[in-house]
């Protein structure tokens, strides 16, 4: 029975009745990196060196050294990540059971909220109502906080600093104890630079969002995209991290498998989920202030 | 008398853009004496300890009693213009460009004779004068006589200009003018005259109070550069590296930290990233057309300015891993100096002692205030110099190291504890 | 201690080669055709020359040493002279004690440089320490800057005038369209001197010699040995030589014949008024007016007086280089410290090539040379007589 799954799966995909959604931003050096205090130790940002490039370093071939932090772009969060969750077994990227990278989705539209305030915190009140319209959330399932914050392709709005420090949405305490406690998800999902909010520093707990999660061995997903191309339900989500000796985390690429909308014929199938080359080439023109 | 320098014209992209050519740079061992001290600004001659007799040329031994004890005394350069030419033939390249050029025999009031360039504004022989020492195109020192009393616009003088790296008109690249000292160089450039400051800044979306200010003054383009990003230098370097004639790297990572008070590499890590590294990538992108343009008119590229620290000659044990990479930068510095010094684009290092910002907050008094470390930089620019010791504390430092670095080493070990 | 007279050393076969004004031979092959053409006029098989004076700016990395086995020749005395234009006087010196003595029978006396186009420049770039340290990095002119700050100096301090040092150069160049080696061939007005392109103020074209190839020779025996060979001879009656004289002149106005003129009049027991025919070293025509004062001629300061006073062509009242001296002849580098010495020595042996001195009977010979740095270092002087 698995077999003749698997090989719907596969024809499925090929006939775009089933596509691809990819959630994750490009790797590159002008993508944001967390700021911590200065006193603190630091990510590193995307760095990339060139080795070769067809020439008298080697001539045939091109190919580049790279560096980055666990936590660069659009990255996974291991439970040992966080305090609450350093003596869990399983905890880190080469222990975590594989099965759990592949998991399905549930995405919360607080696009409209966060637009009008960047320290919006989603609420339990906010869950009750999304699983009013959408059912309940399942146990085991990805929960994907989608705030359009991966429009901001500006790397000034995307930070969104000031003299208080940083201003992005995200979960408040007792909603994500409510998600993990009451709904037993496999982990937290956002598009800005962290799955808590910018001022998550002045939470009961500070960062009630890592706290709990990796607390409880649930796991975190950053910067992603695209979210705006999900259903609400329905959504299939692969993200596995590379596998990292006693890793916190790591950039990985996450990939959505989304049923298309029966009414949608084929040859519409393949143009959606995927971004336009404009914005791409909006992004890199705004990498001047 | 002098005419003040105007805005060259527009380049015209036909003709061939012409290539450097350098005055003679061969000296012997002992007169780069000269050279030494030149690259502090300073003139200096040997005086014999035995007899007191003054020496020109360097030699090995006093002309007057053979003693070989000569020591290199700073000189007023107080003397009379004895005789006088304007040389309309030379035999190098550098000069024949360059013609017609003023040259003359002063005899210094301290005793030598001495052949220097001759300023334009300096009246025709017998006439007082004084002679200073100033770095050529070729990065070694040669004599100016320059006129007793200052004349208006004396820094434009052509011969002069050949020797100096003025702003004046002149395209300037700031690599971080976020910071204190990086807002008040940019304005001091500004008004030294130059035409464009290019301020950088890596990181945009960290704010820094004063920085905003910059984008309305119509002389200055913002610029985001990270030293970190390998392929951002070389986008940038690709945008406006061939109108660059001054480059000063102000990219500093300053951290507190020796070797035992912080645990990892990750701190020295990004010190060297940036003040190492950061320089080498830049080096390598912005160093060859400056080369090119070593020779390209009035405004010509002209110098490469680094801020190090007085830490690099010595380092200072709490900010220990920081001391070792401006150390780091200082030799790639001598490095780059010989690279850039065969098309005479003179690399300028300067050493400040503690800066009084953020990162030095917790050291004591005295501090050189931002301004007055862009004011320094400023004036090494125009002057012949090229290792520039600003402040109190860079002046002291630099005297016990020359007298003794075993014994500074010691002294920045105890009082360290 | 008084100075030992020269006895019967005498000075003959004066040799000058054809001057180029380049050539790709190097510098082994111009002294090797002086040579040549010395032992021919001679007489003298090589063997039969046991003694070698050599001077030569283009002949490293070799010295004289290198040369005895370039050419073939083994001797009993040899020596290196790298004093420029005093050279030949320096020469004679060296090579008449060598035979007075009895160390040498026959002295070749050689002087030559080739000159490829960049070979001056790089002759001027490393010239000594001091040059290379304290004056070739400003502005790079060569001895003519050095030589427009003497001209300069002087003129405001004498009051000579551009026309003194002109009627001198055409003087010299009237001398040379006689003279079949010299490169100058045109004739030079005293307008055409005076309006020439300057070259460094107040130094113009006609005032700085033209660099060239070529190599000028003689011989030094003992009277005995001249006459055996049938050679025309002029005898040694004094020299001087003096190197670094009044160094604490702030620029250079007299050389050091000022200090030794007494000393070479007394020795040859003749005075200025006595010579016939003037040779000075002409790199520039405010040296010559120098060597006019300081040998005597007439007081400090008043050259330009008495060049203003007399005709100074071969035929004139007071002949100065015949042959058209540097200026004229051009300056095969080291030769040129020969030019006039051997000129002298064909006045008074009646064999000159272009203009003859009537009756010359005593002839001077003065060498300058060795821009170290800010003056010349090196001068000397020769008194030599008709047999």
């Amino acid at each position: 029975m698995t077999d003749s799954v698997l090989t719907q799966l596969v024809a499925d995909l090929l006939a775009q009745r089933i596509r691809i959604v990819d959630l994750t931003q490009t790797l590159s050096p002008e993508f944001p990196q967390i700021v911590l205090p200065p006193e603190m130790g630091q990510a590193w940002p995307f760095r990339i060196e060139e080795t070769s490039r067809y020439d008298e370093r080697g001539p045939a071939w091109y190919w580049n050294n790279f560096s980055c932090s666990e936590h660069t772009g659009t990255h996974f969060d291991a439970p040992i990540h966080w305090i609450s969750g350093m003596h869990l077994p399983n905890a880190s990227t080469d222990t975590i059971p594989p099965a759990h990278f592949i998991a399905p989705a549930c995405v919360l539209d607080c696009s409209r909220e966060a637009a009008a305030d960047a320290d919006f915190l989603l609420t339990i009140d906010f869950l009750r109502n999304w699983e009013k319209q959408h059912g309940r959330i399942p146990p085991g399932a990805w929960i994907l906080m989608r705030t359009d914050w991966s429009k901001r392709t500006d790397p000034v709005a995307y930070q969104n600093l000031d003299e208080t420090g940083q201003h992005t949405p995200g979960p408040d305490p007792a909603a994500v104890r409510f998600l993990v406690d009451e709904r037993r998800v496999l982990g937290f999902g956002s598009e800005a630079i962290g799955t808590d909010a910018g001022q998550a520093i002045h939470l009961k707990p500070p960062y009630p969002c890592h706290y709990y999660m990796h607390g409880s061995g649930r796991y975190g997903l950053q910067c992603l995209t695209n979210l705006d191309l999900l259903p609400a339900t329905g959504s299939v989500v692969i993200a596995a991290p590379l596998k990292i000796k006693q890793g916190s985390g790591s950039p990985l690429r996450v990939l959505a498998l989304v049923p298309t909308p029966s009414d949608v014929p084929a040859h519409r199938r393949k143009r959606i989920g995927t971004r336009p080359a404009k914005i791409a080439k909006r992004r890199a023109a705004k990498k001047r202030l | 008398m002098t005419s003040p320098l105007v805005r060259p014209p527009r380049k015209n992209p036909i003709p061939r853009t012409r290539v450097a050519s350098l005055p003679p740079g061969m000296r012997s061992r002992v007169a780069l004496g000269l050279t030494a001290a030149a690259a502090l600004g300073r003139f200096e001659l040997q005086v014999c300890r035995d007899c007191g007799r003054v020496q020109y040329p360097p030699r090995e031994a006093c002309c007057a009693c053979l003693s070989r004890r000569l020591d290199w005394r700073v000189q007023d350069g107080a003397g009379e213009l004895l005789s006088e030419t304007m040389l309309r033939h030379s035999f190098e390249l550098f000069f024949r460009e360059r013609m017609p050029w003023r040259l003359g025999m002063i005899r210094l009031d301290c005793g030598p004779v001495l052949v220097a360039h001759l300023h334009g504004d300096c009246s025709p022989a017998p006439a007082r004068v004084r002679v200073r020492a100033s770095l050529d195109r070729a990065g070694q020192a040669v004599l100016i006589a320059i006129p007793e009393k200052d004349t208006p616009n004396m820094a434009d003088d052509r011969q002069l200009r050949e020797m100096t790296c003025d702003p004046k008109f002149r395209k300037v690249l700031v690599t971080d003018a976020k910071t204190a000292l990086g807002q008040a160089l940019v304005d001091a450039l500004v008004a030294a005259g130059a035409d464009l400051v290019w301020a950088g800044c890596a990181e945009p979306w960290k704010k820094s109070p004063g920085f905003e200010r910059l984008a309305s003054i119509p002389q200055i383009s913002l610029l985001t550069l990270d030293l970190t990003d390998s392929r951002a230098v070389r986008d940038i370097a690709g945008e406006i590296g061939g109108r660059v004639d001054i480059l000063i790297n102000t990219a500093d990572y300053h951290r507190n930290f020796g070797i035992a008070a912080r645990n990892g590499i990750e701190v020295a890590r990004a010190e060297m990233d940036m003040n190492y590294f950061g320089f080498l990538r830049l080096a390598q992108e912005f160093a060859p057309a400056m080369r090119a343009r070593a020779a390209d008119g009035q405004s010509s590229a002209v110098a490469w300015v680094n801020l190090l620290s007085i830490f690099a000659l010595s380092s200072f044990p709490p900010h220990g891993t920081y001391s070792a990479s401006k150390a780091a930068a200082l030799s790639l510095a001598q490095c780059l100096r010989a690279e850039l010094g065969s098309a005479g684009v003179r690399v300028i290092n300067v050493f400040p002692g503690p800066i009084d910002d953020e990162w030095n907050q917790a050291l004591l008094p005295p501090k050189i205030a931002p301004g007055r470390l862009a004011a320094a930089i400023i004036d090494a620019l125009r002057s012949g110099a090229e290792d520039v010791y600003p402040g109190e504390v860079a002046e002291d430092w630099l005297a016990r190291w020359r007298d003794n670095p075993k014994a500074l080493e010691r002294e920045l070990a105890s009082a360290s504890r | 201690m008084p100075r030992a007279a020269y006895d019967d050393v005498v000075i003959a076969a004066p040799v000058t080669r054809p001057y180029t004004r380049y050539s790709i031979r190097g510098a082994h092959w111009f002294l090797a055709g002086a040579l040549a053409e010395l032992m021919r006029r001679c007489g003298l098989a090589k063997q039969e020359i046991d003694g070698l004076c050599v001077s030569s700016f283009t002949l490293a990395p070799d010295t004289a040493v290198g040369l005895t086995q370039h050419l073939g020749m083994t001797l009993r005395w040899l020596d290196h002279i790298p004093m420029g234009g005093a050279c030949g006087i320096v020469a004679l010196r060296r090579a008449a004690r060598a035979v007075q003595c009895g160390d040498a029978d026959a002295v070749a006396c050689v002087a030559g440089d080739t000159n490829h186009p960049d070979s001056f420049r790089m002759n001027l770039a490393t010239f000594s320490q001091f040059a290379r340290d304290a004056v070739y990095p400003y502005g790079s002119g060569g001895a003519n800057a050095s030589f427009a700050f003497l001209t300069a100096y002087y003129m405001r301090t004498y009051g000579a005038t551009p026309e003194d040092f002109g009627k001198l150069c055409v003087a010299q160049r009237a001398n040379a369209l006689k003279f079949p080696h010299a490169l100058m061939k045109k004739p030079l007005t005293l307008d055409e001197y005076l309006t020439a392109r300057l070259i460094a103020d107040p130094l113009r074209l006609f005032d700085c010699v033209m660099p060239c190839a070529g190599a000028d020779a003689f011989v030094v025996l003992r009277r005995a040995r001249a006459e055996q060979l049938g050679l025309p001879y002029a005898r040694v009656l004094a020299t001087i030589e003096r190197h670094n004289a009044f160094p604490d002149d702030p620029v250079q106005y007299r050389g050091g014949w000022a200090l030794d003129r007494e000393e070479l009049y007394a020795q040859a027991d003749v005075g200025p008024q006595d010579i016939d025919v003037l040779a000075t070293y002409d790199d520039y025509p405010v040296i010559s007016l120098m060597q006019i004062e300081d040998l005597g001629f007439c007081k400090k300061g008043e050259a330009p007086d008495f060049v203003r006073r007399h005709s100074l062509t071969a035929d004139g009242s007071f002949p100065i280089n015949t042959s058209g001296g540097q200026l004229s002849a051009g300056q095969a580098g080291a030769a040129g410290g020969f030019l006039g010495l051997v000129e002298i020595v064909r006045q008074l042996t009646g064999q000159s090539l272009g203009g003859a001195v009537p009756d010359a009977r005593v002839g001077l010979a003065s060498g300058f040379g060795m821009i170290n740095y800010d003056r010349g270092l090196c001068s000397g002087a020769a008194i030599l007589a008709a047999p």
